[in-house]
């Protein structure tokens, strides 16, 4: 990981030395024929490469959808798997177009990365993964206890803010790779493991006995999971938020994968305007008209891609909570698209 | 008739242009400055380009992020550490703990390499083949393997804290890592460090004044009983005086782990043992190279003077053989220092993991901080060799006096 981080490194220094620094990504996917998308080495329900090699997730569908709305094709999309430390490297680099690999929305990574979130799409909180055998019911147990974490995470303070505010005493051991953190943690180095409630419940799939280990109720940070975007293209970054603009709005429409065709001959306004048959938003992004359709029809609504990868239709079965829509309970809310 | 006395040619003009062109004089002075000016004209391209674009691009720069804090912990610190300290306090922490690591590997894989190398010639059948199965089977498997086999499969198998293997009801060994008592000065502390300083230096002082009887009168003095009564006796008197020096803090088991006493993680010894176990099986042959280099006839000769073999070895073969073993030598110490970095595969908080891990994604970055990594690693690869060279040079002296 430490060659890869350096590669990056100096594909940084290089991207940056050259003057033509043209920051027309649109075009250079178009170029390519490919949507160069950042994800994960592998977190369940996120981004993991399926028994067939083909990438799945939530992440991943919206690097799909991009695909779909650009290309009309949602697998044109080259996967380029990430750990923590070298992913805003590769996208200030140009390696990647997008970033959809669950990464935190914080302020210092809004401003000084060069980079630029483009909504979310998840609204997660760090929480602790233990093991039943332990006998701990709150987070608030966990004094003198020996943490296993990965680095290059907002994790690592959020574990050093709670532990000092709560007045306990800790260890840490950081781990480049979330493999490595979880195999630590299997082997009894550590007595928490720690990251995002959805990757918790995402790793302990991996674990020999998952039913042996238990979630803790606190979640002790805010974690809206975003895609990111290099600055210096707004063009770009219209199309990323759009694109999941448009997934969440599609749930609130009532459009699926399935009926999405159906409801594109409808006549009521907002649909008209969504699908293209009124008016020409999909141009004014510098797509094509039918771009709402396109991304419907390849990954379904939110919704939909939210079931089939972390919900209920899916292994890791987390509730919607937070992700729900705001007028079911939820927070998930996107602009209209007018 | 007299020969009038040529001009001398001007000396410093010539040997300058020798010095700089070589033999092609002043267009290889042209050259080489045409050259230069090449390269200083990149660099400044470079560095002017890149601080341009991070600019446009709006990305932070600039070392101006040493000085914030950092906000995460690290679970071994040579000196204090805190996560309410700066990145700059991180940054020492990572060197620390790298230059630990690779400081007691250097030591621990000269140690082994040279019982390694002894053993390959010694004339035991059997230990010369365990010797040379060792050389092989070592070094022929990848590193990072090594290390994850000594972490996850060795050190993993440990047991948990409460059911710790207590030796001596105060030393417990589990996979949280060996925790030992931790010795605390007391008020007797001071006097008993002075009398200790005390004997050693009336020791030495006696040892000097035996060697000048021996080579000045031929008198052998016999000062061992004195030298032990110095060692042993004085600290002792300190000690009845003043009270006891230490007092062990023993480690109790409180909650998840223990509390007091002091540790050393796992990370750090998985680490250590397969850098320094695989770094000896090269040095190990480097050895064995360098004494096979010594012609058998030396050893002859000492043998036939009436050295014993270990002084044979110990006066001649070895300082000989150290100037054939010296720069391979050095290239393993720096591969060492190097390989330590694939300490962030087990989590050992060293110079990678800690700065340019989590500092360089909390900070973003990476130019800075691949920047000062790749500098600190070289200033440490140039003061390693910097000292072998010193020793090579010294050891060419007496070996030429």
């Amino acid at each position: 990981m430490k060659r890869a981080s350096l590669v990056f490194t100096l594909a940084l220094a290089a991207g940056l030395t050259s003057h033509a620094a043209v920051a027309d990504t649109l075009k250079t996917i178009k170029d390519r024929g490919m949507v160069s998308c950042g994800v994960s080495e592998g977190l369940a329900g996120f981004s993991i490469p399926d028994d067939k090699g083909n990438w799945t997730g939530l992440d991943v569908d919206i690097c799909r959808a991009l695909a779909a709305a650009i290309f009309n094709d949602p697998s044109k999309v080259k996967f380029q798997p990430l750990n923590a430390k070298n992913r805003f490297t590769a996208l200030q680099s140009g390696e990647i177009d997008v970033l959809s690999r669950n990464t935190t929305w914080t302020l210092s990574r809004d401003t000084s990365l060069g980079a630029n979130f483009a909504g979310v799409t998840y609204y997660d909180g760090q929480g602790f993964l233990v093991k039943k055998a332990l006998k701990v019911n709150s987070a608030l147990e966990l004094n003198s206890a020996s943490v296993c974490v990965q680095t290059g995470t907002t994790t690592e303070q959020n574990l050093a803010d709670y532990f000092k505010g709560n007045n306990m005493k800790y260890e840490v051991i950081a781990f480049s790779g979330a493999d490595e953190t979880v195999k630590a943690y299997e082997s009894g180095r550590c007595d928490v493991f720690t990251t995002d409630v959805s990757g918790l419940y995402a790793e302990r799939l991996k674990l020999a006995n998952p039913a042996d280990h238990v979630v803790l109720p606190e979640v002790i940070s805010k974690e809206p999971l975003g895609p990111m975007v290099r600055h210096g293209d707004d063009q770009w970054f219209d199309i990323v938020k759009w694109t999941l603009f448009a997934m969440i709005d599609a749930e609130e429409l009532g459009v699926t994968q399935k009926n999405a065709d159906e409801m594109a001959k409808s006549d009521k306004p907002d649909l008209k305007r969504a699908f293209g048959t009124d008016g020409n938003l999909g141009e004014q992004l510098g797509l094509t008209k039918d771009w709402f359709g396109r991304i419907i029809k390849a990954v379904g609504n939110y919704g939909e891609a939210f079931d089939r990868n972390v919900g209920a239709g899916s292994k890791l079965q987390i509730a919607r909570g937070l992700n729900n829509l705001w007028n079911k309970g939820g927070i998930q809310y996107a602009p209209p698209i007018r | 008739m007299t020969i009038e006395s040529r001009e001398p040619p001007a000396r410093l003009i010539f040997r300058l242009k020798r010095a700089l062109g070589g033999r092609a004089g002043w267009n290889g002075v042209a050259a080489q400055i045409a050259f230069a000016a090449v390269l200083i004209w990149l660099g400044y391209e470079i560095v002017a380009n890149v601080r341009v674009n991070l600019e446009t691009q709006r990305i932070t720069s600039g070392f101006g992020f040493l000085k914030n804090t950092a906000g995460f912990d690290i679970n071994q610190s040579l000196i204090t550490y805190t996560g309410s300290e700066s990145y700059a306090r991180v940054l020492f922490v990572g060197i620390l703990n790298t230059l630990l690591v690779s400081i007691t590997g250097i030591v621990l894989a000269s140690v082994i390499g040279l019982l390694v190398a002894l053993g390959r010639l010694s004339p035991s059948w059997l230990l010369s083949r365990v010797a040379g199965a060792y050389v092989e089977l070592i070094r022929n498997l990848p590193l990072l393997f090594q290390i994850l086999f000594w972490y996850l499969a060795v050190l993993g198998a440990l047991p948990n804290p409460r059911q710790s293997i207590s030796l001596f009801g105060g030393v417990f060994l589990s996979n949280r890592g060996l925790i030992v008592p931790r010795p605390v000065a007391e008020p007797g502390f001071d006097p008993f460090l002075l009398a200790v300083v005390i004997a050693i230096i009336a020791s030495l002082g006696l040892h000097y004044y035996a060697r000048r009887q021996l080579f000045a009168r031929g008198r052998v003095v016999r000062i061992w009983p004195y030298v032990i009564g110095a060692l042993i006796g004085l600290p002792l008197l300190s000690a009845l005086v003043f009270g006891l020096p230490l007092i062990f803090e023993i480690p109790v088991l409180k909650g998840f782990n223990f509390a007091g006493g002091s540790r050393v993680i796992p990370e750090f010894v998985a680490l250590l043992v397969a850098l320094s176990t695989y770094t000896a099986s090269f040095i190990a042959e480097i050895i064995r190279a360098g004494i096979l280099s010594v012609h058998r006839g030396q050893m002859e000769a000492g043998l036939s003077l009436g050295l014993s073999r270990g002084s044979v070895l110990r006066l001649i073969v070895v300082p000989q053989a150290l100037r054939v073993i010296l720069p391979p030598l050095t290239n393993q110490y720096l591969n060492l220092t190097k390989n330590s970095s694939l300490a962030v595969a087990i989590g050992y908080p060293d110079l990678v993991s800690v700065f340019a891990g989590t500092a360089l994604s909390q900070t973003g970055q990476a130019i800075e901080i691949i920047g000062i990594t790749m500098g600190v690693y070289l200033a440490i690869s140039l003061i390693t060799s910097a000292i072998m060279s010193f020793y090579g040079w010294r050891l060419g002296r007496s070996l030429a006096a």
